[in-house]
């Protein structure tokens, strides 16, 4: 595409040119649209609990932990959907349950625990990666693509972000309590442990469905910067999701835009739209560095 | 060794067909002895009466063809190697500096073999089996960016092994070094090169004779390699370079968006893209096409010997069947 072609279709075909056109002609555009979409709504919920308890670093821990997993499904069954889906979730789930054991039940905070845990799944999926295949080929397919999803791709990321709305709606009040009190909610309630391991599994399938769609590490991104950038806007709950939500949504269709008329890479360009919106709410939002000295402001969530 | 009278009945089943394995096995063997058997009473001198080094492994097949018996081909890179990233290991050097001939592509493909040779402290005969063949400009189709592969445009294309008449030249040109280097055995390999060039004559009216059922227009192949310039023009097949994606960098939209296009506008049935960096990204664009993914050609060097491309005669005839196969669609 080049200048003088958009001036001579004018203003209405440059809005064409620009915005629409890239969709209607190519069917990837679309389904990469659909799947960024699936996972906004639900990844973008997920970093705003994730913030509020604050656990965003524990994002990109579990991240790692579900490399491996992912990892070792592909060296048993090749490129296949189910078989990477199964393993990262299986590694990322026995992190998750086995460093939440161990920081209700010993000295250890929950901070130790899961970098122990993460680190050991690490290792363990580097060593068996070293050991049965070449890494080369195996690099090329743990960082997904978002150009590249299939039906079954699409279907796994809308099922993932179902399940994920449906169950953030019956956890809702307990997550909300442990948020503000963790100590309150496990002394009146038993919910606590549901809470946080409910909690623990969505934020795991929720990156296993970015890893399809983004690769691993971009769609940590996709959960933990939405949410902090709504924080600086919004101080109600139920304003930060919606704004967490929206804000996912634009940044990747943003950066499926630029991707086509730049010729970006396609996963950094999303993430890095998210990046421009936090670094621009950071200088303007009223809960950004102008109104940091504020002391009334900080600290009052939900 | 078991008497079969001394085994009991119930067992006597299993004796029986274990010593036909061993009988097969024995076999097996007397038949893999066989060729070395030959290969020793065969030549006049003990064990080969020149020692040469071939630099990539196509050319080395090439040289074994010609050389036979009489010749010890060492291949500096081997199969499924990449000529244009090569680094030499200290053996090959010691391989270079032991052997009484040394042969290499030359028209720039093997930019590290003037170092190799110097280090190696090589004295001996060195012959470049281009020689007298007229080379085409390197990048004569459109190259996708981010496309870097040793050789700049305007350069000449080394590839030309990928034209079959180029190939009998490279056997004329090695039987021609063989005969400086060991003169005693040139009539063997005059007589190894005719009976091999009639194996390339039939070769070439073979690949002719594949590509002549098909229309001209519709001879077009979307291709991540530069390698077959010299195949385009021996047998009139056009390869495109495919647009917008390189091995390199990860994709765009805009990259996946002009590959598409490219095949939509030249109404592309075969795309040979294996080496770009996602295979899912390459069936993400077979089903906006619809086009199937083609396999793989053998573009620098041959496969190892359980693949389909162990020899030179192998690999051309596999790289026709695939071309051809793609291009006529399903």
């Amino acid at each position: 595409m080049t200048a003088p072609v958009w001036s001579a279709l004018g203003p209405d075909g440059l809005v064409f040119a620009l915005l629409i056109q890239p969709f209607a002609e190519f069917g990837f555009m679309q389904r990469a649209l659909a799947g960024c979409l699936a996972l906004s709504v639900s990844a973008a919920p997920v970093g705003v609990f994730l913030m509020l308890r604050r656990m965003s670093l524990t994002g990109d821990a579990m991240a790692h932990a579900i490399l491996p997993g992912a990892a070792i499904g592909y060296l048993i069954a090749g490129l296949s959907l189910t078989a990477m889906t199964i393993g990262g979730i299986v590694a990322g789930l026995a992190v998750a349950i086995s460093s939440g054991l161990v920081a209700r039940n010993t000295v250890l905070r929950e901070d130790t625990s899961l970098a122990a845990f993460y680190l050991l799944s690490l290792a363990l999926g580097v060593l068996i990666v070293s050991v049965r295949g070449n890494s080369v080929d195996l690099l090329h397919v743990l960082f997904g693509t978002v150009l590249a999803l299939d039906d079954a791709a699409l279907t796994l990321l809308v099922g993932i972000a179902g399940v994920t709305l449906v169950s953030l709606t019956l956890l809702y009040r307990p997550l909300v309590l442990e948020c503000l009190d963790p100590g309150f909610l496990r002394s009146v309630s038993h919910w606590s442990p549901v809470a946080h391991f409910g909690f623990m599994a969505l934020l795991v399938i929720n990156l296993v469905a970015g890893f399809h769609a983004l690769g691993t590490l971009m769609a940590v991104g996709l959960m933990v910067l939405p949410a902090a950038t709504a924080r600086l806007w919004v101080r109600r709950l139920g304003a930060l999701l919606l704004l967490a939500v929206l804000l996912a949504l634009a940044a990747c269709l943003m950066g499926l835009l630029i991707s086509y008329h730049a010729d970006w890479p396609t996963g950094p360009t999303i993430v890095l739209s998210l990046g421009a919106a936090y670094l621009l709410s950071m200088l303007l939002a009223p809960r950004g560095l102008v109104r940091h000295q504020h002391p009334g402001s900080r600290h009052r969530v939900a | 060794m078991h008497h079969p009278a001394s085994i009991a009945p119930p067992l006597a089943h299993t004796t029986r067909s274990t010593r036909r394995g061993w009988l097969g096995l024995a076999g097996l063997s007397l038949a893999l002895l066989a060729p070395s058997l030959q290969a020793q009473t065969t030549p006049p001198a003990a064990g080969p009466a020149v020692r040469a080094v071939a630099s990539f492994s196509i050319l080395g097949n090439l040289v074994r063809q010609v050389g036979g018996d009489r010749v010890a081909v060492d291949v500096l890179v081997g199969p499924g190697s990449d000529a244009h990233v090569f680094q030499p290991t200290p053996t090959q050097a010691r391989q270079v500096s032991q052997a009484q001939v040394v042969f290499s592509n030359g028209l720039g493909f093997e930019g590290w073999m003037a170092r190799l040779l110097k280090t190696a402290g090589y004295k001996g005969q060195q012959v470049v089996v281009t020689q007298g063949i007229q080379p085409l400009a390197a990048g004569e189709h459109a190259h996708g960016h981010g496309h870097s592969h040793g050789h700049s445009h305007g350069a000449p294309d080394p590839h030309a092994w990928q034209s079959v008449t180029h190939a009998m030249a490279y056997v004329g040109n090695i039987a021609k070094g063989l005969c400086t280097a060991d003169a005693a055995g040139c009539d063997a390999y005059k007589a190894n090169a005719a009976a091999y060039t009639e194996q390339l004559r039939a070769l070439d009216a073979e690949i002719q004779a594949a590509w002549a059922t098909i229309p001209a227009a519709q001879r077009k192949v979307i291709t991540s390699h530069d390698a077959f310039g010299y195949y385009a023009k021996a047998y009139g097949v056009r390869f495109l370079a495919p647009q917008g994606l390189s091995t390199e960098s990860e994709a765009s939209a805009r990259g996946v968006a002009q590959l598409v296009r490219q095949i939509r506008q030249e109404n592309i049935q075969a795309l040979f893209v294996e080496s770009l960096s996602d295979p899912r990204l390459i069936e993400q664009i077979g089903r906006e096409t619809g086009v199937r993914p083609s396999g793989e050609l053998y573009a620098d060097s041959l496969s190892d010997a359980s693949g389909p491309a162990p020899t030179y005669l192998a690999m051309m005839r596999a790289n026709t069947a695939a071309l051809t196969q793609a291009v006529k669609g399903p």
